[in-house]
């Protein structure tokens, strides 16, 4: 979608023929597959794993992972703009393929040649779905405060610990999980060990019951003397921190794109009914005040969607990212919750019903700036760069 | 035969780019161009107003049109019945067969015909030609096709019609292209034109345009009728008729496939996503017993059953029948909506239907402002009333 | 096996409205698509090939652009795709067009199994493919709600209006498919980045070895002589009167509707 030049991002914004057909299909099975069931998929309680498999069916689910480890060989760009069209239909469907590239992603960047065939490739071809686990109960935005135990017992580790709200968790067949191996030294005893589901000693605690994503997987890890082979260490001993960032940074576009394909969702929605409720004799879209709630939707998301997309471009050209991820991030997720308020709003009493999806919609959007680094994690990411 | 844009002519008014149904025209430097997919139809050079547009058509007759007489409905039947389609191809044969001053005939195939050719008789064929075979009990492409074939071929008819169900299309289309004839589907309107040809009319593009369609080189003009279309001919037991039975002259080769088993089915619940035509009940009903009324109307006319959200939320009928915002969105070719007033979120889900009937007591109901048709007044009465009349017509 | 699938390029009819003001179609914004009937009869193919192993041929008659859809085949999974395109087919009726295809199918050659759809939206006449059948002289089997291999016979559940009819027929035969008997798939990313690069050969008219006198306008028996778009109410007809009579009118009214 960009290029660059000497270093400097050059916009262009014109699709390649690729991405183009691409799009043009995935728009297709977004409308005609995905939105259509998305509201029972919310109420089914469980993982629409009919969806992942139909996605994988269509390798959507290793999108910028090398052809020669299952993916599609493509880019951070593209793998961007099909989760935008994936969210924008269904916001489940959505977060679990964005959260299954939180596993993929760092066994593909830090995984040796074994573990790449072993568990990245039925990853990328979708056969299986990957979870991160970083998230503690009293190891949130202070990730480096992780108390899950890792020591080396000769020829495996012993973990021991928790984790929670971790998505996928329970459906996934592989995890990548974050544990400390000095917890004196903070994050610098962090370690990440590739684990996979009915391994000794990891169980799967119970499903939070949430404000939204009701069919979202986000349960319990729980590691009780849980026994990892030597082979499945991730990287480096101590090194997990660069692991959880890597990750974080992929996992900042995931979730940037995520709201931005939601607040489409939202912005959609309350367009199509502006033109259809009917008030004072009038549909509501020719009164002004309404058309000033949608002008300034469309313009948000159109910004978030560019920072999104940016973000993602300069993954995929290599340069540093991280300050424009945690923007990326900070400002989709808040422009999905403006975006659901006013589409609510515009809705009236019809959008606080559960008739609606807009309603819906509100409550996920709230995720955005919570996960993955709240708002208030990407704001001081961000002065950091800025103060650097 | 082709259309050609006479360019000296063209001005580039654009009158042809606005009616041509196929999209083929485009106007490049204030001339008129015929695009690759142009089907030669013609309804541009009709629109022009400077006799640019010449359609040139230099086919003819290979064969004397003149041998070609009367008018032959292939019949239909089942469970030793005939099908309406045949009584109503009957009808309308009536009409084009006097209009040409020639006779109508009928076909009848089949195992055990029983006096299925006396009824077609009554109902106005003046010669039927009897084929009865045990091997024809049940419909079947190839052996239909050459008898019909060696038929035509033999005693050379002007027109067939046949009914367009699945067995009929299945047939005629067979049969045109063995006798290398035109055949026109699922015709709505048939007519003699000046010239004394058959002229079928028929939807295309999804029913949003009509085409009137001639055969005028080529012997017997076929066309293929959709059922309920005509009103049957009037059964007359003093009409006399010659009974022409015809040996099968059936040989091994043409049993192409086995035919196994014919299983029937009783009306399943229909889909209501893909049902033509839909019966909704609305709070209007009064209580949940008063929904079999809108059942009887929808099996009345082999249509489904969908409910407006007070019904379903009020537990009168389970949620898969419920249309609207958090039900089905549905398009169905008629949509009855009984008794529902038509609330936004209700509309969101049949709106886009091709036919919206609406029955409501409140004469303001929003229902109306959708509807095509409508009417005020009473469910428990009329709804009876309608399924009762429409049992009555229908055969 | 092989098998050889008919496909049609048709503008979306459910895209197309009239202009209320001038009673002509809006066109502009109306996609072009894989008719659907002939997308459930490339499922049909693709799961044979799955089961049994086939090579699949997807094949279209249509102007250059139809190339689109071919490709939209193979990136489903057709093996191989034709396009036969001449401005000599232009115009060609029901008869010219299965003409046409069987002309194109017998250039192809060696073929076990033909199927379509039972017919296409934008024409709705169900014909060309028994017209194909005849030409080549092969079994036809229409409006298929299920179908499988059976040794070296095909099993097919043929719906009827009132149910359905089993048939077992030797190869080669046409089948002709109803919606029912499958859900199309999407194509994967892998097939979509594949079908981009495949080469897909255009025949013409000469290619296939046509008659002239029977391909296009030339060879079609029918001409259209006169299209119109029907007129439409944009108010509610208010039935009024006495119960019976509205009851008798509102009958009619259903009763024609419902053809």
């Amino acid at each position: 979608m960009n290029a660059l030049i000497g270093g400097v991002v050059r916009v262009n914004f014109n699709l390649s023929e690729e991405q183009q057909m691409i799009m043009e299909m995935v728009r297709e099975y977004a409308d005609g597959v995905l939105k259509p069931k998305a509201r029972e998929v919310d109420e089914r309680g469980e993982m629409p794993w009919d969806n992942i498999r139909q996605m994988a069916e269509m390798d959507l689910m290793g999108i910028p992972i090398p052809e020669s480890y299952g993916g599609a060989g493509l880019d951070f760009t593209t793998w961007a703009m099909v989760g935008e069209e994936v969210s924008r239909a269904c916001t489940t469907t959505g977060a679990v393929f964005g959260a299954d590239m939180l596993c993929l992603y760092p066994i593909y960047f830090f995984g040796t040649e074994e573990q790449k065939k072993k568990y990245l490739v039925p990853l990328a071809k979708g056969e299986v779905v990957g979870a991160f686990g970083l998230t503690e109960p009293n190891a949130g935005s202070d990730a480096g405060n992780v108390k899950t135990k890792a020591e080396d017992a000769g020829d495996h580790y012993i973990l021991n610990g928790s984790k929670v709200f971790i998505t996928n968790a329970g459906d996934a067949q592989v995890y990548v999980v974050i544990a400390n191996m000095d917890v004196n030294k903070g994050a610098r005893g962090l370690t990440a060990f590739i684990v996979e589901k009915g391994m000794p000693g990891f169980e799967i605690g119970k499903n939070e019951k949430k404000m939204a994503y009701n069919s979202l997987p986000n349960r319990e890890l729980i590691f009780t003397d849980c026994k990892v082979p030597k082979e499945n260490l991730l990287g480096k001993e101590k090194r997990g921190f660069r692991v959880a960032m890597e990750t974080l940074g992929v996992g900042r576009i995931g979730m940037g794109i995520g709201a931005v394909g939601l607040a489409q969702a939202a912005f959609d929605e309350a367009l199509a009914y502006s033109k259809v409720r009917v008030q004072f004799g009038k549909p509501i879209s020719t009164f002004e005040l309404v058309q000033a709630m949608l002008a300034d939707m469309a313009t948000e998301i159109e910004a978030a969607r560019l920072l999104v997309l940016r973000a993602a471009f300069m993954k995929d050209q290599g340069v540093p990212y991280e300050k424009e991820a945690a923007m990326a991030k900070l400002f989709a997720s808040e422009v999905a919750m403006r975006t659901t308020t006013k589409a609510v709003q515009i809705h009236g009493g019809y959008g606080y019903t559960k008739e609606y999806t807009v309603e819906r919609l509100m409550r996920e959007a709230k995720l955005f700036e919570i996960v993955e680094g709240t708002s208030e994690i990407q704001r001081l990411v961000i002065a950091n760069h800025l103060l650097r | 035969m082709a259309v050609y844009i006479l360019d000296d002519k063209c001005v580039g008014c654009s009158a042809c780019l606005k009616v041509c149904p196929f999209g083929a025209v485009e106007i490049a430097d204030k001339k008129a161009r015929l695009l690759d997919n142009c089907t030669g139809c013609g309804a541009c050079a009709e629109s022009c107003k400077f006799d640019a547009i010449v359609v040139e058509d230099n086919r003819q007759a290979e064969v004397d049109l003149s041998l070609y007489k009367g008018v032959w409905v292939i019949a239909e039947h089942s469970g030793g019945r005939l099908r309406s389609v045949s009584l109503e191809l009957l009808g309308e044969g009536r009409k084009l067969a006097d209009k040409i001053g020639q006779d109508l005939c009928a076909v009848l195939l089949g195992g055990d015909l029983g006096d299925l050719a006396q009824e077609l008789a009554y109902h106005g064929a003046e010669k039927v030609y009897i084929v009865q075979e045990p091997r024809l009990a049940h419909y079947q492409t190839g052996p239909y096709t050459d008898i019909i074939s060696n038929l035509i071929t033999t005693y050379k008819p002007n027109i067939v019609l046949i009914g367009a169900t699945n067995q009929g299309r299945d047939l005629a289309s067979r049969i045109a292209a063995r006798i290398h004839t035109g055949l026109t589907a699922d015709c709505t309107e048939l007519d003699i034109n000046e010239e004394g040809l058959l002229a079928q009319t028929r939807p295309a593009f999804g029913g949003n345009i009509m085409a009137t369609i001639l055969c005028p080189y080529h012997r017997p003009q076929m066309s293929t009728v959709r059922p309920k279309v005509f009103k049957q001919a009037l059964r007359d037991t003093t009409r006399n008729c010659e009974m022409v039975p015809v040996d099968s002259c059936l040989n091994g080769k043409c049993m192409l496939c086995d035919l196994l088993e014919v299983i029937k089915e009783a009306g399943q619940g229909v889909n209501l996503e893909e049902a033509e035509i839909i019966v909704s009940g609305g709070r209007g009903l009064g209580k949940p017993e008063n929904f079999s009324l809108i059942r009887d109307l929808a099996e009345a006319l082999g249509g489904a059953v969908g409910a407006s959200r007070a019904t379903v939320d009020a537990g009168w009928i389970s949620a898969i029948h419920q249309v609207g915002q958090t039900g089905k969105t549905v398009q169905p070719k008629i949509y009855i909506a009984c008794g529902i007033s038509g609330a936004i979120q209700h509309l969101a889900g049949m709106q886009s239907s091709d036919t919206i009937i609406a029955i409501n007591k409140d004469p303001d109901a929003p229902i109306f402002k959708v509807a095509h048709y409508g009417i005020v007044g009473d469910l428990l009465e009329l709804l009876p009333a309608l399924v009762k009349q429409l049992k009555r017509t229908a055969v | 096996m092989n098998i050889i699938v008919c496909i049609k390029q048709v503008p979306d009819t459910t895209d197309v409205k009239i202009n209320p003001e001038t009673n002509t179609l809006i066109r502009d914004g109306v996609k072009s698509i894989v008719n659907p009937f002939d997308a459930n009869a490339l499922e049909a193919a693709l799961q044979l090939k799955e089961a049994a192993g086939a090579k699949v041929t997807a094949v279209t008659m249509g102007p250059p652009q139809a190339m689109d859809i071919l490709r939209e085949a193979v990136a489903m999974g057709a093996d191989d795709a034709v396009l036969v395109s001449d401005r000599a087919f232009a115009g060609a009726d029901t008869l010219a067009t299965a003409y046409t295809l069987a002309m194109a199918i017998r250039k192809i050659g060696d073929y076990d199994l033909i199927i379509g759809g039972k017919q296409a939206i934008d024409g709705d006449t169900a014909q060309v493919g028994p017209g194909i059948a005849e030409q080549l002289g092969i079994p036809q089997i229409t409006y298929a709600r299920r179908m499988e291999m059976d040794d070296d016979m095909l099993l097919v559940e043929r719906m009827l209006e009132d149910g359905y009819e089993v048939m077992k027929t030797a190869l080669p035969a046409l089948v002709t498919v109803v919606k029912q008997i499958n859900e199309p798939r999407y194509p994967s990313l892998r097939g979509l980045l594949a079908a981009k690069k495949k080469e897909i050969p255009v025949w013409n008219a000469m290619d296939i070895g046509a008659d002239e006198k029977r391909i296009g306008l030339t060879g079609s028996p029918t001409k259209v002589v006169r299209i119109f778009t029907p007129q439409r109410n944009t108010r509610a007809v208010m039935l009024e009167g006495e119960p019976e009579k509205t009851v008798e009118t509102l009958a009619e009214v259903i009763t024609k509707l419902s053809v």
